[in-house]
Order: C-alpha cells, then structure tokens, then sequence
C-alpha cells in the first residue's frame, strides 16, 4: 500500500514536472502565447455569441430562458476546458505512434499516461477556461433562483464530477488509437460533441436520446442532472432524484473503463519501427 | 493544364489513402449534424419562420454545413498548410524556381483535396443526414449544377484565404496565430456557427458581404432555392469577384515574398 501511495505521488510529481517544462518552453515565445490564449478566448467565445443570436430570434429555447442556457453552456464548456488542460494532448497518441515517437515514452521511468497527459501540456487553455467560467459566473449572478446551501454545494460538485467524466471520455478517445492510430477525430464526436450537446437542455432531444446521455454515454451527468436541481426543473424521464446525485457513480464507472481500456491498449501496442 | 490535372489527380490519391482517418471523420460530422439538427428543431419550434427559412430549410442547412465543413478546408489543412512549413524549413526556395507558377501548383493541388473531401465527408454525411431528418433539394437539374459551381467557387475563394494567411508566414515565420485567427473568422461569418441569416440587424448585412459568406451561405441559399433568376447570378457574381480579389492578393503577395526570400547555401 505504502509502495503505491508513493508511486501515485511520484506520477503526480512527474505530472507537474512535465507540465511545468512545457509551460517554460512556451513562455519562450511569449507574444506568441498572448495571441493562442486570447485567441482560445474568443473562439470558444463565439460560441456563446452563437447561442446569442438564436436567442434574438427566440424567447425561450425547450422551456430554458437564455440565462438558464448560458449556465448549461459554461458549466458544459468549463468542465471541457479544464479537463483539455490537464490531458487534451492525449489526443496525439496516434500520431505518436505513426511518427514512433511514442516508443521514447515506453523506455522513462514515468508512467506512459502521465507522460502522454503532460505532452506539450498547454497553458493557453486557460483562455478557453476563463471564458467558460465568465459565462458561467455571469449565469450564476442572472438566474433568478434562490441560492440555498445545497445549491451553492451543486455547484463544485457539477465542476469535478463534469470534468472527471470528461477526462475519461479523452483517456478512452485517445486508447482507441492503440488500435486504429488514424482515428483521433473519433474522439472529437465524443469530447467536443458531448461538451456542444451539454450546451443545451437535454429536453430538446427524443426520450431515447436522454436515456441513452444518462445510461449508455453518461454525458447527461456533466451538467444535466445538476441542472435540474439547482434551476429546480422537471426530469423529462420522471427518474427518481436520487439520479441528480448519481454524478460520482457515473463518472467512477466511466473512469475504470477508461483505465482498463488503456491499459490493454499499452499491452498490446507492438512498436511499428524496424 | 495537363500538369496541373496531374497535381490534382495526385493530391485527391494522397487524401484518399487515409481510409479509417476519413470513416472517423464522417462519423464525427454525423454526431455534430445531429446534436445541431435538434437545436435548430427547438429555435424553429418557438419561432417558424426564423430568418426566412422554415424546419426543413434550417435541417438541410445543418447537413450542408457539415458538408461543406471540410470541402472548403473551414479550419484550415490541406495545400496551404504545407506551404506556412515549407517556408519556415526554407524548402520554399524549391517551389519558387519551380517552371510552374507556384499559385497555380497550390490551387491544382487544393482542389484535388477539395474533390476527394466533398465526396467522402460531403456526401456520407448528407446521406446519413436525409436518413434521419426531412431534408429539401436542388427541384431541377439547373438548381444542381448552379450550386456545384457555388461550391467549386466556395472552395477557390477558401484557397485564397487560406492562401494568404499561409503566405503570412514569409513576413512572420509563424502563421499559427494567423491561422487561428483565420479558423475563426471562417467558423463564425461562414455561418457555421448560426447561419447567417439569423444575425440581428446591420450584422448580418455585413456579414454576407465578407469573402466567409460564400464559403456556406451562398451554396446553401441556393441549394435551398431561396434565390431566384438575377439573384442567382449575383450570388454567383459576388463568389467570382471574392475568387479574383483573393487570387489577385495571393499573386502580389508572393511577388513580394519573391523579393524577400534570401536562398542560402551553394
């Protein structure tokens, strides 16, 4: 037990190491990381002016007023944006493994996810992030709910079961491409598409779809069901309430299948050099 | 003529090997048509007639977007992005002494992808999309042949953008903020985002004079039949004179970059 306490405080530290020399080396060009950031900012920005517009055109979008969407839309893209952060370059496994530098990783003495989490680790994401969280803030301080204790408690809870979730969702996108190393966009449908699906009320969807957010793919568990109990919405499916509180569960399951498909991943993977 | 068919022909080849790159693709496009479709469901739900279009014209929109997506290059890649590498490595110095005009080579070359792209990530997508939705068509076979030119001219105007934000990289050595900046102009004024046509007011007047709006406005527009007689050529005409500006821009701005270029070694 205490030889595996030690080995996940050494990941850890190996984790922060990494990321830090990658931020060292993108401080070097320091203009050119201003623009990425502030350009992140205002890309995932336009999506907001998107929903923007559609609400010019629109009072109410499935019943949600504009502000009621806007706290779905940043509690969806900053749980996107912080999980991006900590492992979005996982991504490149594949190209990685074409390009065979992914073998170099096999042979140091840090766990090959860590080292693939912390690849080219990104600061600029934080321009995405501050950008969520102003929408998100913003949302918070419009809706008119009265802001009891368990609600304000939703809150945090939303933020790390959402992001945990996703970081399952790119660990499994990125341990596919131990099998088909061309097929990062695959991922893409799950993280980026989950985070747009998020965006909006769940209601706008068939019953199927909202089971199958909720039991199949448990997206509905980022922001969903949090949602409901802190705007005090109807469930659509009529589930028990038990359901606003299941994030933890969802994301656990999710997050062991994600090791253990990563793990055969690793096992299996037969170096493509000569 | 008969090389610059060859660059084409060679460049759809070269695209066309990814087979599961390209599958993943369409996949994902179909997920993004989907999710999109039943937003726009709910928009026109509370309001029908938003921005002149009804349900089906606002579905048959989403899938001519995902369609277009990658036809038009919306975030970049293809020819244009080996010429930002090519001339920071230097290797630009070959393609200028090339006895080929080195606009001509890129645009053979971006059009052979374009092909391969609009047939693959275009139409899979759009299949599916009709599959699952109640989508509208071109009603004559004029209607169809307009809009094929409305997307050969979509993607010429995109090369010329694309062209352009590359060639930045003779002055910048570095395009990646350009090229991030260009993704996002492309994504929000080509109405990707939101179609164009549910922008409030003055803003969306001005939006559909940017070069962005003939990337998917105008195809679909007339796609949809929403323009008739005269209209039809002026969309035409304002896709054909964004192609000339661009193209003119890309020519002097290689010229210069021409002047500029020091080849080193012996």
């Amino acid at each position: 037990m205490a030889s595996s306490l030690s080995a996940v405080g050494w990941n850890i530290r190996a984790y922060l190491l990494l990321a830090r020399m990658w931020i060292r080396v993108s401080m070097t060009y320091r203009a050119s990381f201003v623009t990425l950031t502030v350009g992140q900012f205002f890309i995932t920005g336009l999506d907001y002016v998107g929903i923007a517009i559609m609400f010019s055109n629109v009072d109410t979008l499935a019943g949600f007023s504009f502000s009621e969407v806007a706290f779905l839309y940043g509690g969806s893209a900053l749980c996107l944006g912080l999980a991006d952060l900590v492992l979005g370059n996982i991504e490149r496994l594949g190209t990685r493994i074409r390009m065979g530098t992914f073998d170099v990783m096999l042979v140091r003495p840090v766990s090959v996810f860590v080292q693939m989490c912390a690849d080219e680790f990104a600061l600029r994401r934080l321009g995405r992030i501050t950008q969520a969280a102003g929408v998100f803030a913003w949302s918070i301080t419009a809706l008119d709910i009265d802001w009891t204790a368990s609600r304000v408690a939703m809150l945090p809870y939303l933020v790390a079961t959402g992001t945990v979730i996703f970081l399952a969702i790119f660990t499994l996108g990125a341990a596919v491409q131990f099998w088909t190393a061309e097929s990062s966009e695959l991922a893409n449908a799950f993280t980026y598409g989950g985070s747009t699906l998020a965006h909006f009320p769940l209601t706008i969807y068939p019953r199927e779809g909202i089971k199958a957010l909720t039991f199949v793919i448990p997206l509905g568990f980022v922001n969903w069901y949090p949602s409901l109990f802190i705007l005090d919405k109807p469930d659509p499916l009529g589930l028990p309430p038990a359901i606003q509180f299941a994030g933890p569960i969802a994301a656990a399951l999710l997050s062991v299948l994600a090791a253990i498909v990563w793990r055969r991943g690793t096992r299996r993977y037969q170096s493509t050099g000569s | 003529m008969g090389l610059l068919y060859a660059v084409a022909h060679l460049s759809f080849r070269r695209y066309s090997t990814y087979r599961a790159a390209t599958l993943a693709g369409i996949f994902t496009n179909c997920v993004f048509g989907v999710i999109i479709c039943f937003t726009y469901i709910a928009v026109w739900e509370q309001n029908p007639t938003a921005g002149g279009y009804d349900v089906t014209d606002a579905l048959t929109y989403v899938w001519l977007g995902q369609a277009m997506l990658m036809t038009v290059a919306m975030w970049s890649g293809g020819a244009t992005d080996e010429l930002a590498g090519r001339i920071r490595s230097g290797d630009v110095a070959l393609d200028l002494h090339r006895p080929v005009s080195l606009l001509g080579w890129y645009l053979a070359s971006d059009l052979g992808r374009a092909v391969y792209h609009l047939l693959s990530r275009g139409v899979a997508p759009t299949i599916v999309g009709s599959l699952l939705f109640d989508l509208r068509y071109p009603p004559d076979v004029l209607t169809w042949l307009v809009f094929a030119l409305s997307v050969a001219l979509a993607v010429t105007v995109s090369f010329g953008v694309r062209m352009l934000v590359s060639a930045s990289a003779f002055w910048l050595l570095d395009d990646t903020g350009v090229k991030q900046l260009a993704a996002v102009c492309a994504t929000f004024f080509s109405g990707l985002t939101v179609p164009l046509v549910l922008f409030p007011g003055w803003t969306r007047e001005v939006a559909s004079l940017l070069p962005w709006a003939s990337y998917l406005q105008v195809p679909a527009d007339l796609w949809l039949g929403k323009l008739t007689g005269l209209d039809v050529l002026a969309a035409l005409g304002f896709q054909a004179i964004w192609t000339v500006i661009l193209l003119w821009a890309c020519h002097g701005a290689l010229i210069l970059a021409n002047r500029k270029v020091v080849v080193q070694g012996g």
